[in-house]
């Protein structure tokens, strides 16, 4: 595994974006790594894209803003067309099925197309087609543990949001295997 | 949100983490007013008050009435903290003039944003000259730290509070909305970390012992009037000799310098480990006091150094510092954005690589 691995995470605002990076920070934090999690939080956040980089490091972080990425996991065209070009060759691309309207053109990244909404609906939970995601991400590039995952998804959800704890973990379960799937068809 | 182990280690925004470390130095009162990107520090405070019984967090009427009750806290011997953004701190200027006259001890916090005016709520260091220069009227001097991580927003609230009780001048912490925004690691200290200073010249109440304490800031005998203005100068002569803050990197065999300080050095250090693969000799000077501003390493470097980069979120303030510094010795360029946007790592790298 490399030893520092920069990430964009982006979409609209109220996809939970910023959350899915924040878990990430949280579950790096509590395995001893060396985080940074920079959010946009300009007037783009209100009606465009939302998006965060996470940084995660096995050394000291410099830069907490990087303009090019290993990863990036996208779930509104705007992302995809402002960051598809950012992502390194080789990297990993994630993105939302339903909400892209023309899939990427990169043929040097490793590209994962999945239904996050359709499956959250399937969990009767809307809300989490970000954990579908994260979930098909870990999959492909487990920087973190699984375990940490869930104990930073305790941690980050607010009060009213923790009675869909439940149906976020069974949405990073159902990531994880909806990737699985897709490198057997491959 | 907690993690495990020994030491208190937490991922926090700036902001909050400044708070959190506000409350575990032992302020005792806190006055703001909300601006973005710094509000998170004032709900963190209300947020969290009831756990510090005693200590007031008040939201006041506006900056104006905020930085007068700083000052009626700190007369009164509270170890006291204001927080606000660019057009906030502005309007809170002659408050802190009068501050500085009446040799009163605070932590003021400015996480800047991108002017003049109303200006954008994006990150920026525009607020330098403000901050080094004054600001508000008169020859005063607040001493100003310039943190680069969260963990630094947490260390020098606790510095901030001993070197302002240290000086009885009022200290700000000079940082942006991006620092105050993001999220990192941070190990948080120890509640009580920073022992109650004593503040025997504070108006608590006249025992017979002893003369009755005066805060003023209106001397109307230039005579007296003069006077004070050496008792502060003497104090700034002593800034400058005891508490000047910086960090060199790989600056021993350089011979480009890059000045940064804040978000901006952090970015720089990219780029100075990128020109490093490409075999270009960098070095680079992190300022963390902005006043005292590290003249002698400097002028020490500027021996050495062939040429000098300045760069920052503004049109050029401290590259002034830094050219009275080198004193004309070697050429010092600047770089940087302005209004809100952040220098990108490759722009510096282009600029930088124009240099040698």
């Amino acid at each position: 595994m490399k030893s520092t691995y920069e990430l964009i995470i982006a979409g609209f605002g109220g996809q939970g974006v910023l959350l899915l990076g924040q878990i990430l920070a949280y579950a790096a934090v509590s395995e001893g790594k060396e985080v940074s999690w920079m959010p946009s939080y300009g007037p783009e956040m209100r009606g465009g894209t939302a998006n965060c980089i996470v940084i995660i490091s096995d050394q000291h972080i410099s830069s907490p803003l990087v303009s090019t990425f290993d990863a990036a996991i996208l779930l509104s065209q705007p992302a995809l067309d402002k960051f598809e070009r950012a992502i390194r060759p080789q990297g990993l691309l994630v993105y939302e099925q339903s909400t892209i309207i023309r899939p990427p053109l990169r043929n040097d990244l490793e590209v994962l197309c999945i239904p996050g909404i359709v499956e959250a609906e399937k969990l009767m939970s809307k809300q989490v087609a970000n954990m579908v995601l994260l979930g098909a991400f870990l999959e492909k590039l487990p920087i973190v543990k699984s375990e940490h995952i869930l104990v930073a998804l305790r941690s980050v959800l607010p009060s009213h949001r923790q009675h869909l704890i439940d149906s976020n973990e069974r949405a990073l379960v159902r990531g994880k295997e909806i990737a699985r799937a897709w490198s057997l068809v491959k | 949100m907690k993690t495990n182990g020994m030491d208190d280690v937490r991922l926090m925004k700036g902001n909050e983490a400044l708070a959190e470390a506000a409350f575990r130095a032992g302020m005792q009162a806190y006055f703001g007013y909300p601006i973005t990107p710094q509000s998170e520090i004032l709900e963190y405070l209300t947020l969290h008050a009831h756990e510090y019984p005693g200590v007031v967090v008040l939201q006041a009427e506006s900056e104006v009435a905020a930085i007068n009750m700083v000052y009626g806290a700190a007369g009164a011997g509270a170890r006291v903290m204001i927080s606000s953004s660019s057009p906030g701190i502005s309007l809170m200027q002659e408050g802190l003039s009068y501050m500085a006259s009446a040799q009163l001890p605070a932590l003021i916090v400015n996480v800047q944003r991108g002017g003049p005016g109303l200006g954008t709520i994006q990150p920026s260091q525009a607020d330098y000259f403000q901050a080094v220069k004054g600001g508000g009227h008169g020859d005063y001097h607040l001493l100003v730290l310039a943190p680069s991580t969260v963990q630094e927003m947490v260390d020098f609230v606790i510095e901030g509070f001993k070197l302002a009780e240290k000086y009885r001048n009022p200290v700000m912490i000079l940082t942006d909305g991006a620092l105050g925004q993001m999220m990192e690691r941070v190990v948080l200290p120890p509640k009580g970390v920073l022992p109650p200073a004593p503040a025997p010249w504070a108006t608590t109440g006249k025992p017979p012992t002893r003369e009755r304490n005066i805060i003023t800031s209106l001397f109307i005998q230039p005579e007296k009037m003069e006077e004070v203005n050496l008792v502060l100068q003497a104090k700034y002569a002593q800034m400058r000799e005891s508490d000047v803050r910086y960090e060199c990197i790989q600056t021993e065999d350089a011979e480009i310098m890059l000045v940064a300080f804040g978000l901006m050095a952090r970015i720089c250090q990219k780029v100075l480990e990128l020109a490093r693969e490409k075999g270009i000799k960098v070095g680079m000077v992190r300022p963390i006091t902005l006043y005292p501003f590290p003249t002698t390493i400097l002028q020490q470097l500027a021996e050495t150094a062939r040429v000098f980069l300045t760069v920052e979120m503004n049109a050029g303030q401290m590259v002034e510092d830094v050219r009275l510094s080198v004193n004309g010795k070697r050429p010092v360029h600047f770089y940087g954005r302005l209004g809100g946007i952040i220098p990108t790592v490759e722009e510096i790298l282009e600029k930088l690589e124009s240099l040698c």
